[in-house]
């Protein structure tokens, strides 16, 4: 398992953490939260990504993408996670475009991918219901009417769900509230008459919405996937994207961290830095041995989804473990990024406060540490 | 490229097909601890087939298969000494040799020692004719390791050591020390300290086992009264000893850091009870089938799983990437503190998994894997002491890896 960058990722990590530090600074987070930007990223930045071809990297080139595999989009994801880029890179990239190129059929591939890859289409996962990600505890319904499905329901948690063009829908045609049997995914437009959207302002001034679904019509042929049967590969595209977050989080959380490091060798008191003191010494080194953990594990996920001869739950432990693992280093890290920088650290002025708020919602996004362990000892049977 | 792909494979065949001849059927077992292979001029094998694994082994230079072959090594780039232990791990194969030689004093030798000291020792560490013993703590020179006293004294063509040394692994076992020793005492205290070899028969050095909370006594006080050494025992320049003391420490904590990825076949505790996963002996202790019934110890286990899978990532990641240029740096601090927590933690819930089966010291009542496992629990205390304790390990992360300034030398330089 290759965990050294080769090359030609060494290359694309150098432009993309040049292109974040130069033109999405976290300044720019900030003047979105400060304006109440509409759309709540900014599109030039954005178009900017999508020239550098970043939406399309794991896309095949049949699709319009570039076939530089998972390993490309975690270092993108990686590097815009240092400066808290909002974009679309998650919803859309990392699980809209992946949703379809995983589970859809060739006519929706050719229809919807090149459209994503180019930007002319946002289209974002709408799965969670409750107040923790349980992707198997599914209410919303879809009954089958003659050539359609009729779909009630409400969804939270919503990434870019107020801008998005086109939603996933993960909704129940059969089986209980807690089967994984009866899950089916529908793509939906957004302007489709019942779907009401409200932007929800998140504490990291990323967005999300909540969405009600009121006796939506939608036509069979708006299945992504077989009916019944979705909740198998879109686990595994969670899965994908669960790693892909955890690569975000790396970003977030280095850089918090080498925040730390740098007041640490520059702040005084009692006539001395105070990174000499060994009580910050040695958490300081905590962190770091806990982020060369989360390095590792994120690389070798990465190199996992790359890997064509990979199983599935080979996958989903490498998944469950780079989640549950960023989700505590990252939390550890932002707390600390805030309590080592002591005074400054509580104030909005300063922006170490924007990584905590972030890491708070990454941690829960897609399952937070518990959910993982839980889920990696039931795949470890035990 | 191709070809040394083609030559890849090619040593990769050749090795799996001679182990495949040459391992015998106990060496493919897990390890346990009274057949770990030491060597030395008083082997002893509880299991014949240790000695004739170790043999084989010694013969191809495996036991030490990156050491070039002048000295007796295995002569094996860093790709096929990697193949090599992919291909006696999908054997199960246990180490034919376990040696304080090959894990901390062939390296330094190979780097600071002179053609002579290469000639006269690596091939015996090798063929495990000797056995090392490591010269470093002091009753009074513990974390505070430069602040060592035993001296060294120059007399003719000897040195005349005396003094006392102490946690000396397995020195009542061991044929020769590698030796801390202070050569001069008028300047600062890094500066004055010189690396020696000698041999433990040597007249006025005594040992005495010393007894751990675990029963066990792996460790001595080892008494220097006199003892003669040849100068050209010395290895590096004289007063430079520091250095290689240094380079040792971060080979010892790279073995050290091993132990954490539950291999099962350690000298520093875990041997058979690693065999068994601890959310299997949890369950089996339960009468649980499908489903640890404990949810916060099942909790705790995956916590710690994803912790360990996450480490052994981490060292075949800093194996890749000392592939590619150093060797060992100061990670090595970092995966040996790590490794050692991890021990640790594993052992604490092997106690919680079985329970009252854990309690017992001695006699009636109690499996011999269940007396193992308290033992391991209690041996795996000094896990984060030897070797420098993890407070130690801690300090060099601060101030190598991540460049904090030293409160010493900031207090020292504001008194001026």
């Amino acid at each position: 398992m290759a965990m050294v960058l080769n090359d030609d990722q060494q290359l694309l990590k150098e432009s993309a953490k040049n292109f974040c530090r130069q033109n999405s600074p976290l300044s720019v987070l900030r003047r979105l939260r400060d304006e109440k930007d509409k759309i709540g990223f900014d599109k030039d930045i954005w178009n900017q990504m999508l020239e550098l071809g970043w939406a399309g990297m794991a896309i095949p080139e049949t699709y319009g993408g570039f076939d530089f595999g998972y390993g490309g989009l975690g270092i993108v994801l990686e590097e815009s996670g240092r400066t808290l880029t909002s974009s679309p890179l998650i919803s859309a990239i990392l699980l809209g475009a992946t949703a379809v190129n995983e589970i859809g059929s060739d006519e929706q591939k050719r229809e919807i991918l090149p459209k994503v890859v180019a930007g002319e289409l946002i289209i974002s996962l709408a799965l969670d219901e409750n107040i923790s990600h349980a992707p198997n505890q599914i209410t919303t319904s879809a009954k089958k009417d003659t050539n359609s499905f009729i779909i009630n329901g409400e969804k939270t948690f919503v990434l870019d769900g107020h801008v998005a063009d086109k939603f996933i829908v993960v909704a129940r045609t059969a089986g209980e509230t807690d089967n994984k049997q009866g899950i089916s995914l529908f793509l939906v437009d957004a302007n489709t008459a019942g779907v009401s959207i409200t932007r929800t302002f998140m504490v990291d001034n990323r967005n999300s919405a909540k969405i009600k679904f009121e006796d939506v019509n939608v036509l069979s042929s708006a299945l992504l996937g077989e009916v019944d049967k979705g909740f198998a590969t879109l686990d595994y595209v969670l899965d994908i994207a669960r790693i892909g977050l955890a690569a975000e989080m790396l970003g977030s959380t280095q850089e918090v961290f080498d925040r730390i490091l740098e007041y640490l060798k520059q702040r005084e008191q009692f006539g001395v830095l105070i990174g000499s003191f060994q009580g910050l010494q040695h958490r300081a080194a905590n962190m770091y041995s806990e982020i060369e953990l989360c390095k590792s594990v994120v690389r070798a996920a990465l190199a996992g989804l790359d890997n064509k001869n990979a199983d599935r739950v080979e996958i989903a432990e490498l998944a469950s473990i780079a989640k549950a693992k960023l989700s505590e280093v990252f939390f550890l890290v932002s707390n600390e990024g805030v309590q080592m920088h002591g005074g400054i650290g509580m104030t909005d002025e300063f922006d170490i406060g924007f990584f905590i708020k972030r890491a708070r919602v990454a941690q829960q996004y897609l399952g937070d540490a518990s959910f993982h362990r839980d889920r990696y000892a039931s795949l470890k049977n035990f | 490229m191709n070809m040394q792909l083609q030559a890849l494979d090619d040593f990769r065949s050749a090795a799996r097909e001679w182990l495949e001849e040459n391992c015998p059927p106990s060496m493919r077992t897990p390890m346990v601890q009274e057949e770990i292979a030491w060597g030395g001029r008083n082997a002893h094998y509880e299991n014949p087939e240790s000695k004739i694994w170790l043999e084989r082994m010694a013969e191809k230079g495996w036991t030490c298969p990156t050491w070039p072959a002048e000295f007796g090594g295995g002569g094996l780039n860093k790709e096929e000494a990697i193949i090599l232990n992919e291909e006696l791990r999908r054997i199960n194969a246990r180490p034919a040799l376990t040696s304080f030689g090959i894990s901390m004093l062939g390296p330094v030798l190979l780097e600071y020692g002179s053609h002579e000291q290469k000639m006269e020792h690596l091939p015996k560490i090798v063929r495990a004719e000797i056995r090392w013993c490591q010269g470093y703590s002091e009753p009074g020179s513990g974390s505070d390791l430069a602040s060592l006293k035993t001296k060294a004294e120059l007399q003719g063509d000897h040195y005349i050591i005396n003094g006392s040394k102490i946690w000396t692994s397995y020195a009542d076992k061991a044929d020769w020390i590698f030796c801390l020793v202070r050569t001069d005492f008028e300047v600062p205290k890094h500066s004055g300290i010189s690396f020696i070899l000698f041999d433990m028969a040597s007249k006025g050095v005594s040992t005495k086992p010393i007894q751990l909370i675990s029963g066990a006594s792996p460790f001595c006080e080892t008494f220097f009264d006199d003892v003669k050494a040849p100068v050209e025992n010395l290895v590096g320049r004289l007063n430079d000893g520091w250095t290689i003391a240094k380079r040792l420490l971060q080979h010892e904590r790279t073995m050290i850091s091993s132990f954490g990825l539950a291999s099962g076949q350690s000298d520093r505790g875990g041997t058979t009870s690693t065999v068994d996963s601890v959310e299997g002996v949890a369950m089996r202790y339960r009468g649980d089938t499908d489903k640890l019934s404990d949810p916060v110890l099942r909790d705790d286990i995956a916590q710690f799983k994803i912790d360990s899978t996450t480490f052994a990532l981490t060292s075949q990641r800093s194996v890749e990437e000392s592939a590619q240029g150093q060797g060992p740096n100061a990670t090595s601090s970092m995966l040996k503190n790590y490794g050692c927590e991890l021990n640790k933690r594993r052992s604490e819930l092997l106690m919680r998994a079985i329970g009252s089966q854990g309690l017992g010291w001695e006699g009636e009542g109690f499996e011999e894997h269940e007396l193992l496992v308290t033992r391991e629990w209690l041996r795996s205390k000094a896990n984060s002491i030897e070797g420098g304790t993890s407070e130690i390990q801690l300090n060099v992360i601060a101030k190598r890896v991540l460049g904090l300034p030293d409160i010493l030398s900031m207090s020292k330089t504001k008194k001026k």
